[in-house]
């Protein structure tokens, strides 16, 4: 056990910083979360700079045009990239930790040279159509078809929680191609061009009252056969595949986010007064405070457990669910905690009366997303109970 | 970075747990609970394999392990349920003779309100206090105190401390007493980590077993999720325990004073709510004294008011907020 940086890994990290300092004052502000057209130039641009750098695809393979980093290196990535306010993914998040890694492992030679170098380099940006309406947490029982017809596919059905729909130009999508076998064995994984005629996206409003996700909708969308990436009715394996690329460094700049906060929390509560004196010397909301910066550092420490048994055995194991349960639940304490000393300053999502309230009433409403995306917490911890401890399923 | 255990630190922690499930199952601590006093044959075996001399140096006869060493082999500790000043003993080992060989049985006296206890007393050789001007020797006999009939936790009995404190021997300086402090911290919050692996171990074989409705109740959401709660508790507490262990050991840039604040909040919470959950899952033989269950709350509630307990030190990591 030993938490100090190689030699290696420290000029990694040095390099990197320099860089960073370097190009991040030319990539301009950050756009308005409203302003898709100006979001989108400004994540792809950031990609292509990562790309001209020798940065693109981090943890891909080198000869996929990767970097090949170790997941101790992906690690220091998101920490300086945290550090330097520079962006992570972004919108790249699809292409660059989903869709991208799925074709590697799964595409033909000739899917793999049209898209891998598009999502390295910022070209192509990738949404996903997973989810539907009446498939949630019981993803198998995907119940939108696609029926062959000739040297095409013909897709008809309904998508949703689509992040980034409306200006994505591919979608990794997940089809039924067999209604009559067992639902994992019926689904196909395919590549559908989102300017195909066809498709009707919408966005939906998400509580917040903004629309970071899509309803997609598809009527006889035509797509060639050559898209499927793995066997017809093989999909469901492709899709899993993704989940063995995981190297514990999925929640890594949530965790650094969320830390962040949590020490801004302290900062506004020494600030803010209630009759006379200020937040900070409640004694009560202070201990409070102290717990949940005390778990976010266990967790930080988890993160660092997950990615060293991922660097040694290439899977973090059970360590990711344990961690989403216990970071996601942390997440909505926190939230509770900012409203409650944010007063009615937490009555309004932008900042009020000068104080810099807005971004955590923003986490407070998006911790809400957080046991429930990804895997809901219940279906986590069934995961937990039936894979680590052993229990057995309920029927 | 490698955050994993090392193959010696893997053997040193697999080669503890045979030795404890050996020579001191949870069959023997019932017998020590009934005898009502620490077994100094079992002491002195824990001595000889090297519990009490992990972190000595070897100069002096240790192992010249360290913290990070120690902590596995008290995590074992815990899960094992051994009672006794174990934490104390070890601390003791450069300053009391027969400590570090477990010849000797050493406690701790922490002054404390609204009362303060000694926990163990009759079986003391001798008792550690760390205070502000250094470390301090005492001796146990020297306290007036009265002995508390039902204690909480029958293999932790205490007494009352009702007189003057005598001042003791100074046999080290305030800096080694800070040491010592950190280090007690962090191999209570390892024994903490124990006890709350064990009570999700025990419950889960429990969830196994036993059945109600005509099957098994691990089958039921609701108990699974009172089982994956106790396993997620206990790993996000391991992480800060190691992480805490690693810091005292210099291998990490953590602040190891915070780093032990949080091993002792995370470990703390897991092992007083694994007990917890742990008599939940068994239901109403949980509640009864045959069944272990009880006595890993019972060891958490103690631990926790050792060197401060979870509300203290989370008021501690606010404060470096």
């Amino acid at each position: 056990m030993d938490l100090r940086y190689t030699a290696d890994e420290q000029r990694f990290r040095a390099e990197l910083r320099t860089w960073l300092a370097d190009v991040l004052p030319s990539l301009g502000p950050e756009p308005d979360r409203e302003d898709w057209d100006a979001r989108r130039a400004w994540d792809t641009g950031w990609q292509r700079m990562l790309s001209d750098a020798g940065y693109a695809g981090i943890n891909w393979p080198k000869e996929f045009g990767g970097r090949g980093a170790t997941p101790t290196e992906h690690l220091i990535f998101i920490e300086e990239s945290e550090r330097a306010r520079a962006p992570y993914v972004g919108m790249n998040f699809v292409g660059l930790l989903h869709a991208g890694p799925t074709l590697i492992a799964e595409a033909s030679p000739e899917q793999k040279a049209f898209h891998l170098p598009g999502i390295l380099n910022g070209d192509h940006v990738w949404c996903q159509g997973f989810s539907e309406p009446n498939a949630g947490s019981d993803l198998a029982s995907l119940r939108t078809r696609a029926v062959r017809d000739g040297d095409d596919y013909v897709i008809n059905g309904q998508k949703i929680w689509t992040s980034y729909g409306h200006v994505a130009d591919y979608c990794e999508m997940l089809v039924r191609t067999d209604t009559e076998a067992p639902k994992h064995r019926g689904i196909s994984w395919v590549i559908v061009p989102m300017d195909t005629p066809g498709i009707d996206i919408r966005p939906l409003l998400t509580m917040e009252g903004t629309a970071e996700f899509c309803e997609v909708f598809f009527d006889d969308v035509r797509i060639p056969v050559v898209n499927r990436v793995g066997d017809e009715n093989d999909g469901w394996r492709v899709a899993m595949v993704t989940l063995s690329f995981e190297r514990g460094t999925a929640f890594v700049s949530d965790v650094l986010e969320s830390m962040e906060l949590v020490r801004d929390l302290a900062e506004l509560a020494k600030h803010i007064t209630s009759n006379g004196a200020t937040r900070w010397e409640d004694a009560g909301l202070r201990r409070e405070l102290g717990r949940i910066a005390a778990e976010f550092d266990a967790l930080w420490a988890l993160t660092k457990r997950n990615i060293s048994q991922a660097q040694r055995t290439g899977l973090v194991g059970v360590g990711g669910n344990v961690f989403k349960i216990a970071w996601s639940d942390l997440r909505q304490h926190l939230g509770d905690i900012a409203m409650r000393l944010l007063d009615r300053a937490s009555l309004s999502l932008d900042d009020v009366a000068d104080l810099p309230t807005g971004r955590h009433v923003h986490a407070r409403f998006y911790a809400l997303s957080m046991t429930i995306a990804a895997g809901t917490s219940q279906v986590n911890r069934n995961i937990v109970a039936e894979r680590v401890l052993g229990l057995p399923k309920e029927r | 970075m490698d955050f994993e255990l090392t193959p010696d630190q893997e053997s040193l922690q697999e080669g503890m747990r045979a030795f404890l499930d050996g020579r001191v199952p949870l069959d023997t601590v019932r017998e020590i609970e009934t005898a009502g006093r620490l077994d100094r044959e079992r002491w002195r075996e824990l001595g000889e394999t090297g519990v009490f001399s992990l972190t000595l140096a070897e100069s002096d006869g240790g192992l010249g392990l360290g913290i990070s060493e120690a902590a596995l082999v008290f995590e074992e500790l815990g899960r094992a349920l051994v009672p006794g000043p174990l934490v104390a003993t070890l601390l003791a080992a450069p300053w009391v003779d027969g400590a570090a060989t477990g010849d000797t049985i050493v406690g701790l006296y922490e002054p404390a309100e609204p009362v303060s206890v000694v926990e163990h007393q009759p079986d003391l050789d001798a008792l550690l206090v760390l205070a502000g001007d250094g470390v301090r020797r005492l001796d146990p006999a020297a306290l007036s105190t009265t002995s508390v009939r039902r204690p909480v936790d029958a293999l932790t009995p205490v007494w009352v401390v009702d007189g003057p404190v005598p001042d003791g021997e100074l046999v080290a300086d305030p800096a080694a007493a800070a040491r010592a402090r950190l280090e007690g911290i962090v191999l209570t919050s390892a024994l903490q980590l124990g006890l709350a692996l064990r009570a999700t171990e025990l419950a889960t074989a429990y969830a196994k077993e036993r059945e109600q409705f005509g099957r098994v109740i691990g089958s039921f959401q609701a108990v699974k999720h009172l089982c994956a709660d106790m396993l997620v508790r206990a790993e996000v507490a391991r992480a800060a325990v190691y992480a805490a262990a690693v810091a005292l050991d210099g291998r990490s840039d953590d602040d190891p004073v915070r780093a032990a604040a949080v091993a002792k909040t995370m470990a703390g919470d897991a092992a007083i709510a694994n007990g917890k959950s742990g008599i939940q899952v068994h239901g109403g033989i949980g509640y009864t004294w045959e069944v272990d269950a009880q006595r890993f709350w019972k060891r958490a509630c103690v631990l926790d008011t050792h060197f401060g307990n979870s509300d203290e030190h989370a008021e501690a990591v606010a404060a470096m907020l």
